[in-house]
């Protein structure tokens, strides 16, 4: 089945306690080639069928109602993945 | 569906038809945690509470409607995202335009945000702990329905529980809160979680609309309270600053005349 692919990351001005926390994880792993880390969440919307035109609306509508919170997010994709 | 709660002294409560005949609903969802303090809270304080369900599309004629605490839909996408839509709230919507008095503590201020009768939102505490403490707030507003009962800059020990409780909004956000007035509560002392300008919680333009991270309904009942209060010393769990919150819409709705 077609998968449509939602990133959801949060807003680069905001604090991003996950990532901190995780970027603050990595030196001891002794991994220190990063400057930072930012987490965000994707979703993945499985489709029966092609993806229509209206289908793809739909998804970018959820994007950007219920799957983000404008205030505190962005949605940085909504894309197609055809079946393996 | 929520009645009285079945267990408790409510000899405290006021004998006061007038304030007994204020209806308060209580909303309910899968994931509610703190619905009976939320009714008990409105009991002692001499009015009615209404239980009220989330998937119902009636607000049962209540005068006021409190989005109590928990984690409704276990919090998964993002705290209050999905309760945001469920069928009752477009009431409450609604019913907020038209100046009917909504308070969302905790989980209910992250639906009031997420529904947009709030602006901002709230994201994971700074240190990434979840926080149970007895907190000191101050009262910066008490022109609103739900505060009219404290002193301006009165101080309140309530207890603060939650995981994601920094309130976040965009500069020109905040800028309007505080010049409108807005800002209702503002932590005291060491910020507990981060939250922008040491903000506990917001109102609405209108002061109808109010939501706020600690919690009121857990210090209304002597013995079952937080151990401090700003009205002076306190025996351990006597603490009851937070009923005043439940007293305010009570007395503003019987005032309005309601009765």
């Amino acid at each position: 089945m077609p998968r449509i692919v939602v990133d959801v990351m949060p807003k680069p001005e905001i604090l991003d306690p996950q990532g901190k926390a995780i970027a603050g994880a990595l030196p001891r792993l002794g991994l220190t080639g990063f400057a930072g880390v930012r987490q965000g969440k994707r979703f993945e919307l499985t489709v029966d069928g092609d993806v229509t035109p209206e289908i793809l609306e739909q998804a970018r509508t959820a994007a950007a109602t219920l799957l983000s919170n404008p205030v505190i997010e962005d949605v940085t994709r909504v894309e197609v993945i055809p079946e393996a | 569906m929520l009645s009285t709660p079945l267990i408790g002294d409510f000899s405290v409560a006021p004998e006061n038809d007038a304030l007994r005949a204020v209806r308060v609903g209580i909303i309910t969802f899968p994931g509610t945690l703190d619905d009976r303090d939320a009714a008990r809270a409105v009991t002692i304080a001499g009015g009615t509470a209404v239980g009220l369900w989330h998937a119902e599309a009636n607000l049962q004629s209540v005068d006021a409607v409190i989005i109590p605490g928990g984690f409704s839909y276990g919090d998964y996408l993002r705290a209050g995202a999905i309760a945001r839509f469920a069928p009752l709230m477009e009431k409450v919507v609604d019913a907020a335009a038209g100046g009917m008095p909504v308070l969302g503590i905790c989980n209910g201020f992250q639906i009031l945000t997420e529904a947009h009768l709030l602006p901002g939102s709230m994201i994971k505490n700074n240190h990434l702990k979840f926080s149970c403490a007895d907190q000191l707030l101050r009262v910066e507003n008490n022109s609103t329905a739900w505060t009219n009962a404290y002193e301006l800059g009165a101080g309140m020990v309530v207890p603060l529980k939650n995981q994601d409780g920094q309130y976040v909004a965009d500069e020109k956000t905040l800028d309007e809160l505080e010049g409108e007035g807005r800002v209702v509560f503002r932590y005291e002392g060491e910020n507990p979680n981060g939250s922008r300008r040491g903000i506990a919680g917001i109102s609405n333009a209108a002061r109808n609309v109010v939501g706020l991270m600690p919690h009121p309904e857990h210090a209304v009942e002597p013995g079952f309270g937080p151990d401090s209060s700003a009205y002076g010393e306190v025996g351990l769990g006597y603490g009851t600053d937070g009923l005043r919150i439940f007293s305010s819409v009570l007395n503003s709705l019987v005032a309005g005349g309601k009765s």
